[in-house]
């Protein structure tokens, strides 16, 4: 454990971390479905001071006509970052950062969705970063896996990501800002939980053999933690359904 | 490819008749009926069919969408909370005339594909053959049209029919555009619901299973009345009682006009 030399840049002394997490410990989660009336779908993440907004669109008709698959969706992926997420003012045209992320946040999203029920038809994703504090891709994927499913689009299952890394030489899980700033290697992960199929595997910086195994376990072991959150979520937004089908058959019964 | 299920089928139903009297639920079903599941989730394992919105690995069925699971007979379906409307042959459908083209019109319904009324599914005119500008004298761009669904497939866009009783241009009315999911709420058990605003608002109710629904009054009032009516249809369809407080709303808006 650390505890020994340095002082100022401490990210981490008596086994805490700067903001009192343990090394392996998730930061706080909170989800919430259909939270946009306009769109097909809609999501909305806090995963520590990360504020993340995930709308879907879809299917809809293809716009242009000619990016339409004949035999399945189209599926469409723009993750954006708003000027106001970070400390240092985002110019709001994309990146080439940000281009990278909605490429590799559709592909690790598309393999959950079963697309061939729509030939010639689109399935537009957003996800945009109100705040943003290292993890926006991971956040990303778990907000839009739940607004997908909002959607009412057919899903083998839902996709739930979350972030290992490695800080003064300690392989730890979810790394904030700061962490991820000054540490030594950050390795996001994405996992669909029940098949075990892991859609989203980067990795910044330097890892051993060891280090990687370790830090891709704590983050696929995060990942099913998080899995459980969005069914939550998702049986907290509609639990009352349910409850009313079964009074309507109880009273159809008596009648 | 149809025969291997039925031979499948005839299997499957000696096998429950011997296992009648187990709770057939409790065998290898999982969910139990009208429980809300996500996709993913397991619903059976063993020789059950995956209906609607499930999907089949290996053994084991799972849940392709949110809603509510149930079991018929020995076929597991999801149904869901909401979705798209994908069209289906012979479903009543109202739409939006968007453009004209050389043998027909193409109108929006709702749907992730633009459907296509072709002017040979149109009642006949006196026997004549129109060219591009007597289709506009038919159906203009931006009119109503309650159609019918006649072809759909993967590979093209759904084709539409005007030829039928009480089919072709709307004239008069007011329409609402609410989620397809709910249509059959609007409609009710045994079509309760439906009557109930139709008797109550005086005017008749046209429900498109694409989620326009048109209502026809004598008067503009009735007419709003009723939209409100499916507007709050769709907005509580999950609670109890609500026919009722429709026809209480409906009640209290229709003193006086």
């Amino acid at each position: 454990m650390g505890g020994q030399k340095k002082t100022a840049q401490l990210v981490d002394s008596n086994g805490l971390r700067v903001d009192g997490r343990r090394i392996d410990e998730l930061r706080p989660i909170k989800l919430e479905v259909g939270v946009l009336d306009k769109a097909d779908g809609s999501a909305y993440i806090e995963h520590g001071k990360n504020k993340i907004l995930a709308a879907v669109y879809g299917p809809r008709e293809a716009h242009p006509k000619h990016i339409a698959l004949a035999d399945r969706a189209v599926v469409r992926c723009r993750y954006h970052m708003a000027p106001f997420s970070t400390e240092e003012r985002k110019s709001p045209a994309p990146s080439r950062r940000e281009h990278e992320l909605s490429k590799v946040i559709r592909e690790s999203l598309e393999p959950s969705i079963m697309s061939e029920y729509f030939p010639r038809a689109t399935i537009d994703i957003f996800i945009e970063v109100l705040q943003a504090d290292a993890g926006t891709r991971c956040a990303g994927i778990t907000s839009a896996a739940l607004a997908l499913a909002d959607a009412g689009i057919p899903m083998k299952e839902l996709v739930a990501g979350c972030a290992a890394g490695k800080i003064e030489g300690k392989v730890v899980l979810d790394l904030s800002d700061i962490e991820d700033k000054q540490g030594e290697a950050d390795l996001p992960v994405a996992l669909m939980a029940r098949s075990n199929v892991v859609t989203l595997l980067q990795m910044d910086g330097s890892l051993t053999a060891d280090e990687f195994n370790q830090a891709f376990e704590m983050a696929t072991e995060a990942c099913r933690k998080i899995y459980e959150m969005q069914r939550e979520a998702l049986k907290t937004k509609y639990h009352i359904v349910r409850d009313v089908e079964m009074k309507d058959e109880m009273v159809e019964a008596k009648a | 490819m149809n025969l291997h299920i039925l031979r499948n089928q005839h299997l499957y139903v000696a096998v429950f008749v011997v296992q009648a009297k187990f709770e057939l639920d409790q065998l290898t079903v999982h969910a139990e009926k009208k429980q809300l599941v996500a996709p993913g989730e397991l619903l059976a394992e063993g020789p059950y069919f995956a209906g609607e919105n499930t999907y089949r690995d290996g053994s084991k069925i799972y849940s392709a969408r949110v809603g509510l699971a149930d079991v018929i007979g020995n076929k597991l379906i999801v149904v869901p909370i909401k979705g798209a409307y994908i069209p289906r042959i012979d479903d009543i459908v109202i739409g939006r005339i968007t453009d004209i083209g050389m043998s027909g019109w193409q109108v929006d319904i709702c749907a992730p594909y633009p459907a296509m009324l072709p002017q040979s599914e149109t009642p006949m005119q006196h026997g004549r053959d129109m060219g591009r500008r007597d289709l506009g004298h038919l159906f203009g761009v931006g009119d109503l049209v309650l159609a019918q669904v006649i072809a759909f497939d993967r590979t093209r866009d759904p084709l539409l029919t005007t030829k039928g009783r009480g089919l072709g241009k709307v004239t008069s009315g007011r329409v609402a555009r609410i989620s397809p999911a709910k249509i059959p709420r609007i409609i009710g058990k045994q079509g309760s619901m439906i009557t109930m605003l139709k008797n109550e608002t005086l005017t008749d109710i046209v429900p498109g299973q694409n989620g326009v629904v048109l209502a026809i009054g004598k008067n503009p009032d009735q007419e709003r009345i009723a939209v409100e009516a499916l507007y709050m249809i769709e907005r509580e369809a999950h609670t109890s009682g609500l026919t009722d407080r429709v026809r209480a709303m409906i009640l209290e808006e229709m003193k006086g006009k």
